[in-house]
């Protein structure tokens, strides 16, 4: 009896890892997802704090892919190890702090680890030729096979057919002749073999997989750095960029203004951790204050505040700010108006 | 069987997810895991992660501002 091969493949939740990990269980292998959470993973859950964002879907999409094609998934967190593939790619980053070559090296090794560690024979992933600018260019996808150690246990089926053949091919676990040619940054392809397997609800984010290859984004976690002592991070620190509006009016401090109810309640976590401020005479966002504030500083960031709240039009509003040890102080302002606060104050 | 509770609460997902996985990983077949979370979220992604496993969800329900869900563990993953 031959032995029952299995693969681990690289589950983001969109539709290419979707397809691969059909086409190479429909050769009967025993396939079971992996999925990493650097922390800047696009999750539907994170726009769902935005009560606006709400009718969306609130589904994680590897979670679903996984239910959708009944593989066991596996979820690994690497947020501290991960730093080091953010903090210093060598291979760079890409249009934004998105570090694609390098993070994909990193996560086929994890995949490469747990294969070890479970016995199971190779990894598969949704990668396609041509498709990415960064990570699966010809010239780099068998960099990723190198660094991340895998080397040609390494399987990407959509795309096999225009790579050098790998282990499970030669080793006939799998059928070479029953895998893909794609290429290119066409999706037609992907679209029709979805069609040909009955895939008509799959996510693909225009983006890519993270926050990291959005410009917002990583113009918020260059200008945090730029005003720490180091570039280091907590999940907290990733978290909080994804919420409400930035504003730095001055280098050592910077506001989070909550921008509707669902997450001022985000917010609301936080509160034990940051200064902050409310207004008490009118309805208004939970502002978070990252850094320090001197005397000066609390008239200016309770006038900010204050122009975000249902008084933004009003002579005065009341505003509390809470410091670190519970002592609140309630200040009278005048709120800035829209023309007091410059641009380059948004992050 | 034994019980344990999991404080999963201000995580945002997969957070919650990952928690549950964790802790399952250390309980046996009976055990029962009693879990709170804040992130709506948890509400859908814990029962399918528990339904891609095998494992039994025996309530899961919104509390207030909160999500509650009871696991038993029906096997080892
Ligand atoms: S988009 Fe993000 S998660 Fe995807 S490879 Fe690039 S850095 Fe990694």
């Amino acid at each position: 009896m031959s032995t029952q091969r299995k693969a681990i493949s690289l589950i983001s939740g969109g539709l290419d890892s979707m397809l691969s990990t059909r086409v190479i269980m429909d050769q009967g292998i025993h396939v079971e997802g992996i999925n990493i959470f650097t922390g800047f993973c696009v999750e539907g859950h994170t726009h769902a704090i935005r009560k606006k964002d709400r009718q969306k879907p609130k589904r994680n999409n590897a979670l679903w892919v996984a239910e959708q094609l009944g593989i066991k998934l596996h979820i690994i967190e690497v947020i501290e190890e991960y730093k080091q593939v953010l903090l210093n790619p060598g291979h760079g980053y890409g249009q934004n702090m998105n570090p694609c070559l390098d993070c994909k090296g990193f996560m086929v090794r994890k995949a490469y680890e747990w294969m070890q560690e479970h016995g199971f024979d190779f990894i598969i992933t949704g990668e396609v030729v041509g498709q990415r600018p960064m990570s699966q260019r010809r010239d780099t996808m068998p960099v990723i096979q190198r660094e991340s150690g895998a080397g040609d246990l390494l399987l990407r089926p959509l795309s096999a057919l225009n790579l050098p053949e790998t282990r499970p091919e030669r080793e006939g676990w799998v059928q070479r002749e029953a895998l893909y040619d794609f290429s290119g940054r066409t999706r037609k392809p992907q679209i029709e073999l979805a069609a040909k397997f009955g895939f008509d609800d799959y996510s693909q984010p225009a983006g890519g997989c993270c926050f990291l290859t959005d410009k917002s984004y990583s113009d918020k976690l260059v200008d945090m750095w730029a005003h720490r002592s180091s570039r280091d991070y907590e999940l907290d620190d990733i978290m909080l960029l994804k919420v409400g509006r930035h504003l730095r009016p001055r280098p050592h401090f910077k506001l989070i203004v909550a921008r509707e109810e669902g997450e001022t309640r985000f917010l609301e976590g936080y509160r034990k951790q940051f200064v902050h401020l409310l207004s008490t005479s009118h309805s208004g966002p939970l502002v978070l204050v990252d850094g320090e504030l001197n005397e000066d500083d609390r008239l200016l960031a309770a006038q900010i505040s204050a122009r975000f709240g249902q008084g933004r039009d009003a002579a005065e509003v009341e505003m509390e700010i809470t410091d670190l040890d519970g002592r609140a102080q309630r200040l009278m302002v005048e709120p800035l108006r829209a023309d007091e606060i410059p641009q380059d104050w948004y992050v | 069987m034994s019980e344990q509770h999991l404080d999963a609460r201000r995580l945002l997902c997969p957070m919650p997810v990952i928690r549950v996985q964790d802790a399952i990983a250390k309980l046996v077949a009976g055990d029962l895991l009693h879990v709170s979370c804040t992130d709506p979220g948890a509400l859908h992604d814990v029962p399918a992660w528990c339904r891609v496993h095998g494992h039994r969800v025996v309530m899961a329900e919104p509390r207030d501002d909160e999500v509650y869900i009871c696991i038993e563990v029906v096997k080892q993953t």
